[in-house]
């Protein structure tokens, strides 16, 4: 059963991946008309949002992941985690950038300390710790059961974060109201666009994770095979 | 629980190590971000509150490391979860004693701060220390949680900031918003969301740290 799932993987998922990511490029850059109030730079706008939805995602499969690897102890949802926190960080590395490219022209500065940029922002650096904490902690179970406790505790922490760093702009008098894509998307083939570029990014994010889950999984069955050989060589 | 707690204090009363640790970095942070803005400058009073949140963070870090290397020097955490107690007691000790001594040492950290950023010693300080108190227990909770699992990681002594201080960001944020509004004189009707938002992130964290505190220690 497991086999035959992951024959389909291999073989499904790199495909639909490669089609539906040349779909959204054509979409963005040839099919959908430019936005007539921001210009061409509300194109970015079609990777920068898929993008941070799967980054949630990601960081919603760390969470779930290390929760089951806490109660069940099984080293298949550490990987997972491992896995979804490693894509979930490029994926949010990416978000980071291509939001200032938009807002530098829209917005006229790179950077402002607004409640969504803000939550991003401090997600980055949580999971950047969570992966340090990783490699920090050497291998084995009981750096997996750290890391397992910070992607709980990060998971909980992230709604109070995004209140807190809500209220801290909001009560301020001096708010900017920001609502991306407030004047977007009026047009039909907008939509499509969007929704193909979500399409894209979650065939690629699922992809992607599952091509690191395997790699991490040889990679235990490879240290397994060491330590066997290893005891044997102690036993003559 | 009540003895692991004594057991703290009374090491702490004996050595005073961490205490004098605490108020040492504590003070210095004062100082060294008094030269950060300019003492005539009209935005140091703007910036008095947060100058108070960065120095309680930092000593609070200090203090949190220690805590955990004391009890890893001489397997003393082997004794400690030898015990026939649950895990989470031993946290919530470990909590309540971290939370005593950064208390303690805000006893002194803030006449200093009345002292350098000449902030007006009106009954408004008690609001702080209400402020002070909830923010500290929630560092506290998720501080103890981290501080014995970085204690166990190489670079030990980064690893604790690093995990700790983006998870802390509401407290920081609440903290030096209910300074502020409090030094200006507003009554405390006026932060009491932002006192619900940091009670809520304690209530929070005291359970899950009790909850998970056995994975952060086993071995």
């Amino acid at each position: 059963m497991t086999q035959v799932l992951r024959k389909a993987a291999e073989t499904v998922l790199p495909v639909l991946t490669l089609v539906s990511v040349a779909a959204a490029i054509w979409a963005v850059f040839v099919y959908v008309p430019t936005d007539s109030a921001q210009g061409i730079v509300q194109r970015i706008f079609y990777f920068h949002v898929p993008l941070a939805m799967m980054t949630f995602g990601a960081f919603g499969v760390v969470a779930v992941a290390s929760v089951f690897f806490l109660w069940r102890g099984d080293r298949v949802w550490d990987r997972l985690a491992s896995a979804a926190a490693e894509v979930g960080m490029l994926f949010c590395t990416l978000v980071l950038i291509t939001g200032p490219i938009w807002a530098r022209p829209i917005w006229g500065t790179w950077w402002t300390w607004d409640a969504r940029l803000t939550t991003t922002l401090i997600l980055w650096l949580i999971y950047a710790a969570y992966l340090m904490l990783r490699t920090m902690s050497g291998a084995g179970d009981q750096g997996a059961r750290y890391a397992a406790v910070l992607g709980i505790v990060g998971a909980i922490d992230i709604p109070i974060i995004n209140r807190s760093v809500y209220w801290w702009r909001t009560i301020h008098p001096a708010v900017l109201v920001t609502r991306e894509g407030g004047s977007g998307l009026a047009d039909p083939s907008m939509r499509l666009t969007f929704e193909i570029c979500m399409g894209a990014f979650l065939c690629l994010f699922l992809w992607l994770l599952w091509v690191r889950n395997e790699s991490g999984r040889l990679h235990d069955a490879v240290e397994d095979l060491r330590q066997e050989v290893l005891a044997r060589q102690q036993q003559r | 629980m009540l003895a692991l707690i004594r057991k703290d204090l009374q090491i702490e009363f004996r050595t005073k190590e961490t205490l004098a640790s605490l108020l040492m970095l504590g003070l210095l942070t004062l100082v060294v971000l008094s030269f950060a803005f300019d003492p005539t400058s009209e935005l140091r009073p703007e910036a008095a509150p947060g100058a108070l949140w960065v120095a309680v963070i930092f000593a609070g870090v200090l203090g949190l490391n220690r805590s955990f290397l004391a009890e890893r020097e001489n397997d003393c955490l082997q004794g400690l979860l030898l015990c026939p107690i649950d895990r989470g007691t031993v946290y919530l000790a470990k909590t309540v004693g971290n939370f005593l001594f950064m208390m303690v040492a805000q006893l002194i950290i803030v006449p200093i701060f009345v002292f350098f950023f000449n902030v007006p010693a009106t009954p408004a300080l008690a609001a702080v220390f209400l402020a002070l108190a909830l923010g500290i227990l929630g560092f506290a909770a998720v501080g103890t949680l981290f501080a014995a699992i970085s204690v166990r990681t190489r670079a030990r002594e980064v690893m604790l900031p690093l995990l700790l201080l983006p998870l802390v960001v509401p407290i920081f944020i609440g903290g030096v918003k209910i300074t502020a509004r409090v030094l200006a004189g507003k009554p405390l009707s006026e932060v009491v969301e932002w006192l619900n938002l940091i009670g809520g992130f304690d209530f929070i964290f005291l359970v899950v740290g009790w909850l998970v505190f056995e994975y952060a220690v086993e071995e």
